[in-house]
């Protein structure tokens, strides 16, 4: 019992002596850290510029965390963190002050829709396409494909991607009721193995197990969407509150240099933001970019 | 139909059913080794994670997932003990409170780890400032697991006959000194077993780190032992992906080449760890046995 | 004198020690107690919100068909009707335990009292290790096996209720066994003895003794099944479907309230009416939870007698 105690109290004082003596010790770095959370597609772009930021930059980290568009302007709203990743404007989401925030555009990203190879469809217009997510049109024969009934696919509503689909594909119609996905991945993988099955995800998702159709003769990609001619795109925002800070504004000039604009952002499936040749504001105003 | 013919019958039920269940758990177990074994490599278990290129690891989310389960197991288990302690040995069994008590531990028990996740990620992440880390993760998984383990080690405690308390209190020892001398060291090997059982379900929970501990993994700096420096592994303030937040970002956002490949192995991977605390704890809780109870 | 009168009124050694031991196990439990209170605290009030702040009625929150809480309806009221997902979180988890406590019962009673060996060899350790299974990889298994073997069976997409229930039956199976092989071995030996001495066979022993005995212990275990099931996120909502539709056939996509509420919640901005009803749904996941427990106390108390 006593030997025990012994044993017990020598060991609880070494370990806080362990302790103390690691304190003493520690990196005496005045580091900044600059945190962002957010949507989970932005996440790895400013994940991986982060690391590339803080490699060049002693004392620097950045923390990237994910949590969905939602979260990320909550918590920049409320200033708990730097930085607001978000697949949308802030003004298109409920409970947003958007005149706090300050919007950083990013990146562009291109949304297109996939069939299940078994449809046999590979051209649709986008009436037809809009037909089909509003439940007019209820098998592939209708639209020259097989005889087999459209399963539709919908992304998570809030979610960026259908936020996007549903405002420049159904020019603002929502979508019926139908199952839902709350990711990309997901989404791919069961309409690549459900017959008939339609949704839509971002242009880094798409891959030879799905096929992507042409809407009006246009194909789903990065060339199409820097000159407007596919119209089913969004911006990558980051958003602060108010003006950033020096250093948050260092690390968001660094995500819109060139080195980081034609290496990372096309590596990860973006579409850069100088490569835009036009702009587009919230309402669908296009303009020449400047 | 007379009595031997039924019994007859119902073991032969009895039999059909344990195979068919073992059938079932073994293709699953088979499921998941033959799809994830042939990925592993030495490379594979050590390598930081990749984000949009093929050949990434698993080498930081396996040591966050060991270093956070450490954290959640310091943390509960004597909450847990404490709490089971209390409900079996000294709690009136017939007071109505003892039975809310009860209750709301079940309750805690049946939260969906979301819900724990996102409370944990308003009161710690946010309001006590904590941040995305691994305390803030180990306290939420703390919520998650305490329900579950006060309940085995209660269960474990129940399990030991009334006699060793009789015995315990006629010797003049008071009720703490028996439950620690008696009770605790005959009832060791059925906690050992609630505890490697929570810890596989810490192990592979997901839902409930994924806005507390987050879901980034920052390079570690393996020859930097000191816990108050920031890319050191011991420290507690930094984020920390886990193997099954990594599977679960993988499966649904990862856009490297080889997800599948990689959420495979990392699933095989995470199956034999929970392999090896199941052989650690019963070759532990047979040893402990044997030297506290001395018998043979 | 003195001395002996000194010793009879101060507290023994031993009862300080008790004393001792009661506060430190005591506060323990306090503490976990503070933890439920708050958590509950905080889900209420954020759940209650939906109620008070936005103004919707709860008699059509609770059985309205409709769940899509940005748009608004003709009264103005956003449509928030629950109903899809409550009935859609019954079914998956009635379905699951349904099928998993006969199978429970079975492969506890084969490793207790039929083939103790071979249990303790094979069974016991393989149902540990399913425990430790994370839910993602449930989910992924189920979305490779289970949802195309239900297209090919019954045709559609094969997502549903049927495909959820299936992946929460493996789930929940371990926990449920293991939980039960406890009970079992809780039962005291000499009920056994006494049962066969008595002339019974064994299915006799094993059927009016062993399980009388252990009813509440069962019913207990497969309630925590039916709690895992109940509150089970990921795995479900991967096979389920996620459609907020009134299911109307076990095999087309439906959902749980799990399923929404992990969906949603990051897409939503804390506050917000979107963000609220989610929290309602959090907050009748937790009284559900309460009238599960209270119901199987009762049944519980009755075995009991």
């Amino acid at each position: 019992m006593k030997r025990s105690w012994i044993v017990g109290t020598a060991l609880v004082a070494v370990a806080a002596g362990l302790l103390s003596w690691g304190y003493a010790t520690r990196e005496q770095n005045s580091g900044v850290n600059i945190n962002a959370v957010g949507s989970t597609a932005l996440q790895p772009l400013v994940e991986a510029a982060g690391e590339d930021y803080a490699n060049n930059h002693k004392g620097v980290f950045v923390n990237v965390q994910g949590g969905g568009t939602g979260t990320g302007l909550a918590q920049v709203q409320t200033g708990a963190v730097d930085l607001g990743n978000s697949d949308m404007f802030a003004e298109e989401k409920s409970g947003i002050d958007a005149k706090k925030l300050v919007d950083h555009k990013v990146a562009v990203v291109g949304i297109a829709p996939m069939i299940n190879k078994q449809a046999g469809v590979d051209k649709l217009t986008k009436a037809q396409l809009t037909g089909i997510f509003t439940g007019k049109i209820k098998n592939w024969q209708e639209v020259g494909g097989k005889n087999l009934p459209i399963v539709i696919v919908n992304r998570v509503e809030g979610s960026g991607t259908r936020a996007t689909f549903e405002k420049w594909e159904l020019d603002g119609a929502t979508s019926v009721d139908a199952q839902e996905q709350d990711s990309s991945g997901m989404a791919r993988s069961v309409v690549s193995s459900t017959p008939g099955a339609v949704s839509y995800a971002a242009f880094a998702y798409l891959d030879k197990t799905i096929t992507v159709p042409t809407l009006d003769g246009v194909t789903a990609d990065k060339k199409n969407v820097q000159d407007g001619s596919w119209p089913i795109w969004s911006y990558e925002h980051i958003y602060t509150k108010g003006q950033p800070k020096p250093d948050v504004q260092a690390f968001l000039d660094s995500i819109m240099t060139k080195h980081i604009q034609s290496t990372l952002v096309p590596q990860l499936g973006y579409i850069s933001i100088h490569d835009m040749k036009i702009q587009r504001d919230m309402n669908g105003h296009i303009t020449p970019a400047k | 139909m007379n009595a031997k013919t039924v019994d007859k019958i119902a073991t032969a039920v009895l039999y059909a059913i344990a195979g068919i269940v073992i059938l079932i758990l073994a293709a699953l177990l088979g499921y998941i080794l033959i799809q994830g074994v042939p990925h592993l490599s030495w490379h594979f278990l050590t390598a930081p994670a990749s984000a949009f290129t093929a050949g990434g690891g698993i080498g930081i989310q396996l040591f966050n997932s060991l270093y956070l389960l450490l954290i959640t197991m310091l943390l509960s288990f004597p909450i847990a003990l404490g709490a089971g302690i209390y409900l079996n040995e000294y709690a009136n069994p017939k007071s109505k409170i003892t039975g809310i008590v009860r209750m709301t531990i079940e309750i805690l028990s049946s939260l969906p780890s979301v819900v724990v996740g996102l409370f944990g990620f308003l009161l710690f992440v946010v309001q006590f400032k904590l941040g995305f880390s691994i305390l803030s993760g180990a306290i939420a998984l703390t919520f998650f697991n305490l329900p579950l383990l006060t309940r085995s080690i209660e269960d474990a405690l129940a399990t030991v006959p009334n006699l060793q308390r009789e015995a315990g209190a006629a010797l003049g020892l008071s009720r703490w000194e028996t439950v620690g001398h008696i009770i605790l060291p005959a009832a060791l090997p059925s906690i050992v077993t609630g505890v490697v059982l929570s810890a596989g379900r810490v192990f592979g929970e997901a839902a409930a780190l994924i806005y507390t501990a987050g879901q980034s993994a920052p390079a570690l700096n393996f020859g930097d032992w000191n816990p108050f420096n920031v890319s050191s592994p011991l420290n507690i303030m930094r984020p920390a992906e886990t193997l099954a937040v990594h599977i679960w970002k993988i499966n649904s956002e990862g856009i490297m080449p080889d997800a599948a490949a990689v959420s495979a192995g990392a699933s095989a991977v995470l199956i034999i760890v929970v392999l090896l605390f199941n052989f650690l704890a019963r070759y532990l809780s047979s040893y402990l046995y044997k030297r506290l109870t001395s018998t043979k | 004198m003195d001395e002996i009168r000194e010793s009879l009124l101060k507290k023994s050694k031993a009862s300080r020690k008790d004393q001792f031991g009661r506060v430190i196990s005591f506060s323990a439990l306090a503490l976990i107690i503070v933890v439920v209170i708050s958590i509950f605290y905080f889900v209420a009030s954020k759940g209650l919100a939906t109620f008070f702040t936005d103004h919707v009625n709860l008699w059509s929150f609770l059985t309205g068909s409709e769940w899509s809480p940005s748009q608004v309806d003709a009264h103005g009221k956003p449509m928030v009707g629950a109903a899809p997902m409550i009935v859609g979180s019954f079914l998956v988890t009635l379905l699951a335990a349904l099928i998993a406590t006969p199978f429970a019962i079975g492969t506890a009673v084969f490793m207790t009292e039929i083939s103790p060996k071979r249990g303790a060899k094979i069974l016991g350790p393989v149902t540990e290790l399913l425990v430790g299974i994370p839910s993602v990889v449930y989910g992924f298994i189920g979305l490779s096996v289970i949802v195309p073997f239900m297209r090919a069976v019954f045709g559609g997409s094969g997502f549903g209720i049927l495909s959820g229930a299936m992946v929460l039956f493996v789930m929940i199976l371990p926990t449920v066994t293991s939980m039960t092989v406890d009970t079992l071995r809780a039962v005291p030996r000499h009920y056994r003895e006494s049962a066969l001495a008595l002339g019974a066979t064994r299915w006799q022993m094993i059927y009016k003794v062993i399980l009388r005995g252990a009813t509440p212990g069962i019913l207990t275990a497969s309630v925590f099944g039916m709690a895992r099931a109940f509150g089970e996120a990921l795995a479900v909502q991967m096979v389920i479907g996620n459609a907020a539709l009134m299911p109307h056939n076990l095999t087309s996509p439906a959902s749980t309230l799990t399923s929404v509420l992990t969906q949603g919640i990051g897409n939503t901005v804390m506050g917000s009416i979107e963000n609220n009803a989610l929290w309602s749904l959090a907050l009748i996941l937790l009284l559900m939870s309460l009238v599960f427990n209270l119901a199987i106390r009762a049944i519980a108390k009755k075995g009991a007698m």
